[in-house]
């Protein structure tokens, strides 16, 4: 059934359920006297279907899935480790799982205790000084860390500062963030290293200035060696530093953003602290900040007294940026993961990661083009092929990997290069995994020069293959509603 | 190897200026900017009457690969918006100096002089 191919509006038959609901409860409610102008003016357009269609559909749809259990995942900046099923089985525990976020406090105990260590443990591993556990993902942790900065200058009555620099190796979801907080993005360019240049960043430097996003290492997998220095800068020009977490996998243990000089940061649960990734997640993005910042953090915020865990709502804070508390069984996995390595074995992911990654850099080399030389840390990021005569491209390369069973890494970013393919090993894989996927790469490397008509058609054994970009991306289709429309029209 | 025609004045960020009139002048994207940018999908232009200032961001071009600003190469206010990029943002690869993105009045006709020649920006983006 791996050509399974069709939707589940498909499979519908008039009339067919899969559901019995429970005997009325509440007789005296009548849902029919709903005021008009509340309900529905036409049928809800919903597929009626068995509940064995519906585990046949999903089952040969996840088919087609690629993920981290099928094979090697190196999507450079994503950090797809392996997810220790430990911490899917801590999740799936009914007394996690039964919770409700408005029981009394002293019903949950130990639900907030996992939250509040949790807190304390992200604080420990990044030198900040609290953490709120309630963004959704990275990009809404971005959102709510310029929001403390926002608050923090305004607090003291300076309006002025409206601008946030940042470097152009920056992951996009750094300019979008501060366009969304209102403030404006001021980009500055890398020197040849691929590294933040300090005459720059002093040129842009100003009372406008409200602080600087960083990514370190930054997206070439380059660690920022000027980091102290940048800090005490824009510290100096009253700025705030706030530190993209996406590439904390490198540094785990090893280095703390808040011994840099970083004020604020969010942390990636989903990259770093294995928790599911990709296809929705849920995510989580922490936010942690310096003793400064702390009465900022959103509420509700999960205290302890002597030996009591509470939720506090505090009229110093940014207010409330998610339902409840976040996602907290994500919390609970990236808990059971720091638990499960120990502080020592935490340690060495940075190292494992790292070297993976040179591994895999020094091994391509001879065939892609690397350009900035020397030791990365946790990915690699390649120019393309050496050999510029052929007409392969990058997404070529990376569409011929998925014949081969490993899923493509990063392409076309960081932006700095035009033919950028980021490769992101990450700890969990073996040196024989690793082996494997650099001989295919050199292999494909080879037929881009002898054969280059298969990377041009590639992928042939996927499920599906190459799909039409340009029309994928002028004619978005979101709904079946959508689609039916699009079917009628074009006739 | 990327096209060039002579005459027009080009921009390190890419873009060529076609001076028309004494103080008149279309802009565009290189040919060696589409074939970087891959099939574009999506092109976002000011309106009629805005101004745009030299080296500053005026719009921006979505490829399947990227979304990249525009920046403007010279200074002045906008006369014409070319309308029929907004239906079929592929015009720019096929022809990417006669389909222009906008045509301006000139503010300072000095500003040309910062700009490269065919054969400055043909060393430049090799």
């Amino acid at each position: 059934m791996i050509n399974y191919n069709k939707m589940i509006f498909e499979l519908s038959n008039p009339g067919r359920i899969g559901y019995s609901l429970p005997k009325e409860r509440f007789p005296e409610y009548n849902i029919m006297q709903i005021e008009t102008q509340y309900l529905r003016k036409d049928e809800l357009l919903l597929p009626e279907v068995s509940e064995l269609d519906v585990l046949r559909h999903f089952t040969n749809i996840s088919n087609k899935n690629f993920g981290v259990e099928n094979g090697f995942y190196p999507l450079g900046s994503c950090t797809m480790k392996y997810n220790p099923k430990i911490n899917e089985e801590m999740a799936g525990l009914k007394a996690f799982r039964n919770l409700h976020p408005l029981q009394p406090a002293y019903t949950t105990q130990g639900a907030l205790e996992v939250y509040y260590n949790l807190q304390q443990y992200l604080s420990e591993i990044s030198g900040l000084h609290e953490f709120s556990l309630n963004p959704y993902a990275g990009a809404h942790g971005e959102l709510v860390g310029l929001m403390v900065i926002k608050a923090y200058h305004e607090d003291r009555g300076d309006f002025k500062r409206k601008k946030i620099i940042i470097p152009d190796s920056a992951h996009g979801t750094n300019p979008a963030s501060t366009t969304v907080c209102g403030m404006e993005a001021v980009e500055i360019v890398s020197n040849e290293r691929g590294r933040v240049d300090l005459e720059s960043l002093k040129a842009v430097l100003s009372d406008e200035i409200a602080g600087m996003m960083l990514t370190n290492p930054n997206t070439l997998g380059i660690f920022e060696n000027d980091i102290c220095e940048i800090t005490k800068l824009v510290h100096e020009a009253g700025g705030l530093m706030y530190y993209d977490g996406a590439n904390l996998n490198a540094l785990l243990g090893k280095v703390r953003p808040g011994d840099m000089g970083f004020d604020v940061m969010h942390i990636n649960l989903h990259k770093t602290f294995s928790t599911p990734h990709g296809g929705g997640g849920p995510g989580s993005g922490p936010v942690g900040v310096t003793e400064e910042l702390t009465k900022y953090l959103p509420n509700p915020k999960i205290k302890k007294h002597e030996n009591y865990y509470y939720v506090e709502n505090s009229k110093d804070a940014l207010g409330q940026i998610s339902s409840y508390f976040g996602n907290y069984l994500v919390a609970l996995r990236a808990y059971a993961y720091i638990r499960t390595l120990g502080k020592e074995n935490l340690r060495l992911v940075g190292p494992y990661a790292t070297l993976n990654a040179n591994y895999i850099s020094n091994a391509l080399k001879t065939a892609y083009d690397l350009p900035i030389s020397g030791y990365c840390m946790h990915e690699v990021v390649f120019n393309g092929l050496i050999n510029k005569d052929t007409e392969v491209k990058t997404l070529d390369i990376a569409k011929r990997l998925l014949d081969f069973g490993m899923h493509a890494p990063t392409i076309y970013f960081p932006l700095l290069f035009p033919q950028s393919i980021m490769i992101e090993p990450t700890e969990t894989e073996s040196k024989e995994t690793i082996d494997d996927f650099i001989n295919v790469m050199h292999k494909i490397a080879i037929e881009a020069k002898e054969q280059p008509e298969i990377l041009k058609q590639a992928p042939t054994t996927t499920p599906i293959r190459r799909t039409d970009e340009v029309f994928a991306a002028k004619m978005m289709i979101f709904s079946y509603k959508d689609y039916l429309e699009y079917i009628n029209n074009r006739g | 190897m990327s096209k060039l025609v002579e005459g027009l004045y080009y921009s390190k960020s890419h873009e060529w200026v076609k001076l028309l009139g004494d103080d008149v002048a279309l802009i565009g994207i290189t040919d060696f900017a589409q074939s970087e940018l891959g099939d574009v999908v999506f092109v976002d232009l000011p309106e009629v009457g805005d101004t745009i200032s030299q080296e500053e961001e005026f719009g921006a071009v979505e490829s399947v690969k990227a979304a990249s600003d525009l920046i403007a190469p010279v200074s002045g206010e906008i006369l014409e918006v070319n309308e029929e990029l907004v239906g079929e943002p592929e015009l720019l690869n096929k022809n990417p100096y006669d389909n222009w993105l906008l045509k301006v009045k000139l503010e300072n006709n000095d500003e040309l002089g910062s700009l490269l020649s065919s054969d400055q920006y043909a060393d430049f983006i090799k």
